[in-house]
């Protein structure tokens, strides 16, 4: 079975500086996979490559999505695959209502794959069940993209984007930055009502707090740009108790 | 200093041209009498260039070169592709009044007088011997070598009234159609608007398959009364090869709401200047004004506001889209005069610039008499975000169509300033077509 992402040997560049020196990893359909790592591990810096963001250099190695080279990809057309970043800070967009956004992204995702248009009274009904679930008041819906929004309303906004679009690799960067406790447990329970065998998750945070929510099959531990040790969601808790200090040691080794 | 007055060349050239077209030109005695003073004001100077302020980055002796010979009047064909433009325009229910290279057309126009409203023809009121101040349509306060030009060859235009407490309720609509190919047309327009009466006013401009490399040159008066609402509404979309140059001069009473939009997506050379003057106490002004332009367009929009008298409210709002080597010029003046206490008065430009050979030129200016006043001005330049443009392509939008979405959430907050949907569906459809050539 092909795996769904592949990151193999994966060497990432910023302007002069190396941030990811040969990072692999392999997310199967169905897994959720936790990435941990202190500050400045690489840890934003592979999601965006992933997502395909502009101004990262790839110098070697390769990222494969079901078996596709996703880095000759544009971005939008990673998304039509099905690869949804839901990102650490989401931005604001003031002048494009919330309800245009998402039903333009929907069918320009749609429009891509060869598939037809949602009807207006479809997509309305979709998006109220998925916002009710949220939490998300319908006033929000009507407001510019993000506009106003706290940071909890931002991350569930995230959450239901992914639930709309339906992708089967969500990558969520630090959702829980910026949370309270009730913000982190609704738009955690948002991710776990996600989870199905085929679709991945790929975690990324620098505290256990949120497996305890989300809880992991795998986790990873980055440190300077390379993956240093991975286990069960036992780690995490390892990880809780002595800190990253020994694998920026072991890494630097 | 003293400067010695010659004719330029284009003055010289102009000579044969307002001649040639004399015979055409409405109206006897005093109105010729008008024309051929408002003629020598324009020749003395010519086309304005750089060096007169207010042109300074219009510079229309080098974008225009001359001024165009007058269109001939249309004939059965240029009238049959004047209807099919015509018909093609999708603004709802209004009462339109059509101007077909300068020169009304009757047959693609309804004339029907409808309750509280009237409807004359400039023509044919210049030419009305027995009306005593037809010559003094083609004055104005303002001293500006195009309005003389204009009042010198103005050919036709329409002169409507409506009466005091009449409330419209279908957009009046004044259609500018250019079917010719090297000529210019003169038209004028007189507006009055009662007192206690609301009304919403059109002014729509377009070109046929034919036109192209033509000159339009037109002028709007406009008079609003006391506790009275004008909606005012003007979409552009001219041949790519055009000069559409055109003065509104507008007085607005007491207790009154003038909301004017102006969108320009057409014209190679174009300046929008509107000269009002808040003349009434506890009036609010509101304009709106965006350019969509690019290859080499260049565009103007100019507004002189006065603040004649206390405690009026005036809001400017310009926003431009420039992309290619598009220039685009937002002047905004605003004149508080020693009485105008308690005036507040703000301007704001902002300019997305597509390209880095794109230009915008801001000249905010206030002269202020009145000691008790809020004045501001502020303007912004920049690019497309790439954090925003980032977020949408990652949610599956190609990058036309992410640009696409930003750049109409940039010009929205403007587009919704029009009250009445079906023209405001105009305007959007007006920017939707600049934005579906992007591709």
């Amino acid at each position: 079975m092909t795996a769904l992402l592949e990151v193999k040997n994966l060497q990432v560049r910023v302007e002069d500086r190396e941030i990811l020196h040969g990072l692999t990893m392999t997310v199967n359909a169905g897994e959720v996979h936790a990435i941990m790592g202190p500050n400045g591990s690489g840890k934003s810096t592979l999601s965006h490559v992933i997502a395909g963001k502009p101004g990262y250099d790839v110098t070697g190695g390769e990222i494969l999505f079901k078996g596709e080279n996703l880095l000759e990809m544009e971005p939008d057309e990673r998304a039509a695959k099905g690869v949804f970043l839901a990102f650490q800070y989401p931005v604001e967009i003031p002048g494009v209502a919330t309800m245009t956004f998402l039903r333009t992204a929907l069918n320009a995702q749609r429009k891509a794959r060869g598939e037809d248009e949602f009807s207006t009274p479809d997509f309305l009904k979709k998006v109220r069940e998925v916002a009710a679930s949220l939490n998300i008041p319908q006033d929000m819906l009507k407001r510019g993209v993000n506009v106003g929004f706290s940071g909890g309303e931002k991350k569930r906004n995230e959450v239901l984007q992914m639930a709309l679009f339906q992708p089967s690799l969500c990558i969520l960067d630090e959702m829980d930055s910026g949370l309270d406790i009730d913000a982190l447990r609704i738009a955690s329970e948002g991710v776990n009502a996600l989870r199905s065998s085929d679709r991945a998750m790929v975690v990324i945070t620098h505290y256990q707090r949120l497996l305890n929510y989300i809880v992991p099959d795998h986790v990873h531990v980055m440190s300077k740009g390379r993956v240093v040790k991975t286990g069960g969601k036992e780690l995490a808790l390892e990880l809780e108790e002595s800190g990253y200090t020994q694998y920026e040691d072991n890494a630097a080794a | 200093m003293n400067v010695a007055v010659t004719k330029t060349t284009t003055g010289a050239t102009l000579d044969g041209t307002f001649a040639a077209a004399r015979g055409r030109l409405p109206g006897t005695g005093p109105v010729t009498e008008t024309r051929q003073r408002a003629f020598d004001a324009f020749v003395v100077g010519g086309l304005p260039n750089r060096r007169i302020e207010e042109w300074k980055y219009t510079d229309l002796r080098r974008l225009l070169g001359d001024v165009a010979p007058l269109a001939a009047a249309p004939d059965q064909a240029a009238l049959a592709e004047a209807r099919k433009a015509v018909a093609a325009l999708k603004d709802g229910d209004t009462q339109k009044l059509v101007l077909v290279d300068g020169v009304f057309a009757a047959d693609l126009s309804d004339l029907a007088a409808g309750s509280g409203v009237t409807v004359h023809t400039l023509g044919a009121v210049l030419a009305d011997e027995a009306n005593a101040v037809r010559a003094d349509l083609l004055l104005s306060r303002v001293n500006d070598p195009m309005l003389s030009l204009n009042a010198a060859f103005a050919t036709d235009g329409v002169v409507i009234g409506v009466a005091d407490g009449a409330e419209l309720t279908r957009p009046l609509q004044i259609v500018h159609v250019a079917t010719k190919a090297g000529a210019a047309s003169f038209t004028r327009s007189l507006v009055r608007i009662g007192n206690k009466a609301k009304a919403t006013l059109v002014e729509t401009f377009v070109a046929t398959a034919a036109a192209e490399n033509y000159q339009v040159h037109d002028t709007t008066v406009l008079w609003v009364g006391d506790d009275s609402d004008l909606q005012h509404v003007r979409v552009t979309e001219d041949a790519i090869v055009a000069a559409n140059i055109a003065s509104a001069i507008v007085t607005v009473g007491a207790r009154s709401k003038f909301n004017t939009f102006s969108l320009t997506t057409g014209g190679s050379v174009s300046r929008y200047q509107s000269f009002i003057t808040l003349a009434g106490e506890g009036s609010e002004l509101s304009t709106n004004s965006i350019h969509l332009l690019r290859g080499q367009q260049h565009g103007d929009c100019t507004f002189v506001i006065d603040h004649a008298t206390p405690g009026c409210l005036s809001r400017e709002n310009f926003r431009a889209v420039l992309d290619d080597r598009a220039h685009s010029v937002f002047q905004g003046k605003i004149n508080v005069h020693q009485v105008a206490q308690q005036t507040d008065g703000k301007m704001m430009s902002r300019a997305l610039l597509l390209s880095d050979e794109a230009e915008i030129d801001n000249k905010p200016e206030l002269e202020i008499f009145a000691d008790d006043v809020q004045c501001g001005h502020g303007a912004t330049v920049g690019a497309l975000d790439d954090s925003l443009l980032f977020y949408l392509r990652a949610r599956g939008l190609p990058e036309k169509e992410a640009q696409s979405l930003l750049i109409q959430a940039f010009v929205g907050e403007a587009l919704e300033s029009i009250v009445n949907d079906d023209l405001r569906d105009v305007a959007i459809g007006a920017a939707e077509r600049w934005l579906a050539v992007r591709g």
